[in-house]
């Protein structure tokens, strides 16, 4: 602890604290600038690359020598429009159903005390902690006597049944979210005359705005992403894979880089630029999500 | 170990405070997983006690009951039909007759043959139609064990029900008894949406789980006490069979100049520890860092900062890893950089190298961390009392110390558990190491071990490696699997004790 008894060494302390202030955020500033440029640099370097003609292969430079949207027309012609609309249908069921799922059993758990709550939270706590990977080898083997494999064509309902069944497990971001609105307003309904289901309904459900909408968009934004049981799923049958696996199976070996890394890129673009869009314009709810849940465990 | 009470703590120098919390944390482990076990113990204790409880109920309900409610032990649900409860009454009669008609058709014989899972391979045989010998398949262990398992949760929720069957008859005889009336068909159907909504509500999610989630666990598990891989798939070459220990007795022992799984599983548990441990930790304090950055007092455009991270959560994470490790490859961009400009003449092999691998990994993975960490930590940072900063900046302290003394606990307090499940999450952080490196490159030292372990597998890539391709080993997989559990458990174990949130919330408000 110091003291200064002399104003004027106190003023002055003062002053230096400003200009050393003003250092420290132009460095930061500086940073700030080297972070962005860092982060969005891969991306831009996707795009660029993606409408490079000249050749398919990587090259050392950036800067396409000829321009042309070429990587995108040949996409048509490939499998990818069929891993866009697998991925696509996918997505969609995968929100609507994962949601209703994930909000069923976080309501529940955030507004009803029965017996075995306690129990069941500890129990699914502990069923996290087994890798799900354990899980797909023997799920692999039931979908494909299920018929819902690659070599039957038909892989989305089994992906679906899938990745939905065990979405309840995620419920603690928006058990969180259902904690904070208060108990009282339940209360008033109830004793106005409203069963559990209309205060759910009427009450709950209108106020949950965020919660649905973080729920849904992370919910969509999952089978663009998955990767191993997608692939397992597949058995590689090119009208089964979705687009993570269709565009890594383009990166396998190095020949195929040779041939493919363009359209790799554009089909990079493709893909991230609905759910780019989807995301920014949500992305108060996403942060919403991410903070809450993080302080809520 | 001394343990020392407040006061004598308090006389400590910094340093030997620090030793003495380093040392009586490493001492508690061992009470820590003691207790971990005892509540396991606990735990089966208090469900025997239960049985016992339930079994004694069962009993005296029988004796003291009416001619209904002991004809409702053998024909489930006639108590309730006899007693006017018309929708009870049939729902639990419709579920006995299933469940015996299940058994009597299937159940029964696919429990019989659990024991030896199949007895008859298939067979070269001779077959009248084509007149020419044509292999014959027949068992299909695979299939026993699923319908086994299937029909032993079938049978624990009949039991289940069963008993809620006569706790319903004890519970119908005590109302009627008072003199009041007993609920109706309709009375039922209403507290679907009143008194029972919340099984109403997790009637589909838990049968998910149950179904997809436990119901494999607990298949895998059986599977570690088997021989299934390539050589018995259980159907079209040989069939598996109960092996006991065996497995896990491969995978822990040592045989000089053998195939060593103990080698493999050693390395590869250490580098899953060290990858978890930096993944975790460096994105964190990065993430606090730029969220800090971001939030300081005088830094405009603190929007525009923020949506050029958020951004990069956008993007599907297959897209920006696949790039990335394209982007460091032999012949990828970076090295035509270097060369270009002619910082070295020879490619860097990122992807080849072990420790530069290693070290490539945990970097790309702060690139892929940071954003979500910024963004947790920016709604942490927001909610510190602006006058905690205040105050210390009135006694003086410094930028480092308000960071220490403030921010840095406050921080630590709320998202310990955070902490706590990102680190196992990175324990199994598939993606990010199967498509950046796919686990390579090759530990030529660990060659003999399934699936050609690389120095970047953690256990969950190897346990894909193992279960994928010709020469499949599920038994061995399934090893690991568990493996992997108790080591997450273990650790959560340990950490959870120490999580401030968790043991006094109320005390640091």
């Amino acid at each position: 602890m110091r003291k200064n008894t002399d104003p004027q060494a106190a003023m002055k302390q003062h002053m230096g604290l400003k200009a050393s202030t003003r250092i420290t955020n132009t460095f930061v500033y500086v940073l700030l600038i080297v972070i962005s440029i860092v982060w969005l640099i891969p991306f831009v370097f996707i795009v660029l690359q993606s409408f490079r003609i000249e050749s398919t292969h990587q090259e050392s430079y950036l800067l396409p020598k000829q321009w042309g949207i070429d990587n995108y027309i040949h996409l048509w012609h490939t499998n990818f429009p069929r891993w866009y609309l697998n991925t696509f249908i996918l997505a969609l069921g995968v929100a609507v159903l994962q949601t209703i799922i994930v909000l069923c059993m976080s309501y529940t758990l955030s507004r009803f005390r029965f017996k075995m709550r306690a129990g069941l939270m500890r129990f699914m706590l502990i069923l996290g902690m087994f890798p799900g990977m354990l899980a797909m080898i023997i799920l692999y083997r039931v979908l494909d006597d299920l018929h819902l494999t690659g070599q039957y064509g038909n892989v989305v309902p089994g992906l679906l049944l899938v990745y939905v069944a065990s979405s309840g497990m995620g419920y603690y971001v928006s058990k969180g979210f259902f904690d904070t609105i208060p108990k009282s307003l339940d209360e008033a309904a109830r004793v106005d005359g409203a069963n559990r289901a209309q205060v759910l309904t009427k009450i709950i459900l209108p106020l949950s705005k965020p919660i649905v909408i973080y729920t849904t968009l992370t919910a969509f934004m999952g089978p663009w992403a998955d990767f191993v049981f997608a692939r397992y799923v597949s058995q590689m049958y090119q009208d089964s894979l979705n687009v993570a696996v269709g565009l890594q199976s383009w990166l396998a070996t190095d020949t195929m880089i040779f041939n493919n890394y363009t359209y790799f890129c554009a089909g990079g673009v493709v893909v991230a630029i609905p759910v780019t869009i989807l995301f920014i314009c949500l992305q108060r709810y996403y942060v919403e999500g991410v903070t809450g849940g993080a302080v809520k465990g | 170990m001394k343990k020392y009470d407040e006061l004598e703590y308090l006389k400590l120098s910094k340093w030997q405070k620090f030793l003495y919390k380093l040392l009586s944390f490493f001492t508690s482990v061992p009470t820590r997983i003691w207790n971990g076990i005892c509540s396991i113990g606990l735990f089966f204790k208090k469900i025997g006690v239960g049985i016992a409880a339930e079994a004694k109920d069962i009993v005296t309900t029988f004796v003291n009951g009416d001619w209904k409610t002991k004809l409702s032990y053998l024909v489930m649900g006639f108590g309730c039909l006899a007693r006017g409860q018309i929708l009870r009454g049939v729902l639990f009669l419709l579920f006995e007759i299933v469940f015996i008609f299940y058994m009597i058709v299937f159940g029964a014989e696919q429990i019989g043959l659990l024991a030896s899972l199949g007895v008859q391979g298939p067979a070269r045989e001779y077959n009248a139609v084509f007149d020419s010998y044509q292999t014959q398949y027949h068992d299909n262990s695979f299939r026993i064990l699923l319908y086994g398992v299937l029909t032993i949760f079938f049978i624990i929720a009949f039991l289940y029900t069963w008993r809620v069957n006569i706790r319903q008859n004890k519970v119908a005889e005590q109302i009627l008894r008072s003199g009041k009336k007993l609920k109706s068909g309709k009375d039922d159907l209403r507290s679907m949406v009143d008194d029972n909504f919340h099984r109403t509500l997790l009637a589909l999610p838990l049968t998910g789980i149950l179904v997809f989630t436990v119901m494999p666990i607990v298949f895998m598990i059986l599977v570690a006490f088997t021989n299934y891989d390539a050589a018995h798939n259980g159907y079209t070459n040989q069939l598996f069979t109960w092996v006991g220990l065996d497995n896990f007795k491969t995978m822990f022992t040592w045989t000089a100049g053998g195939v060593n799984y103990s080698a493999a599983f050693g390395e590869i548990l250490t580098w899953t520890l060290i990858w978890a441990f930096f993944a975790t930790f460096t994105n964190y304090f990065l993430g606090i860092f730029v969220a800090m950055m971001i939030n300081k007092k005088g830094i405009h455009l603190k929007k525009l900062w923020r949506t050029v991270l958020i951004m990069t959560i956008a993007i599907p994470q297959f897209i920006s890893l696949l790039y990335v490790s394209k982007m460091f490859s032999l012949n990828g961009l970076v090295n035509g950089f270097l060369m270009d400009l002619g910082i070295i003449h020879k490619a860097i092999d990122f992807w080849g190298t072990p420790t530069l691998a290693r070290i490539m990994v945990i970097v790309i993975n702060i690139w892929i961390g940071i954003p979500y960490l910024m963004l947790i930590a920016t709604g942490i940072l927001m909610n510190i009392p602006a006058d905690l900063y205040e105050s210390a900046k009135i006694d003086g302290a410094s930028g480092w110390k308000q960071f220490t003394k403030i921010t840095l606990p406050y921080m630590l307090f709320i998202t310990g558990p955070y902490l706590l499940t990102s680190f196992t999450g990175n324990m199994n952080n598939f993606n990010v190491i199967y498509l950046l490196t796919g686990g390579g490159p090759t530990n030529p030292s660990l060659s003999g071990a399934a699936g050609s372990v690389g120095h970047t597998d953690l256990l969950i890539t190897w346990l894909f490696k193992i279960t994928t391709g010709s020469d499949t080993k599920y038994y061995l997989a399934s090893v690991v699997g568990i493996m992997v559990f108790v080591v997450v458990a273990v650790i959560s174990l340990i950490v959870y004790g120490l999580l401030p949130s968790v043991k006094n919330e109320e005390d640091f408000q």
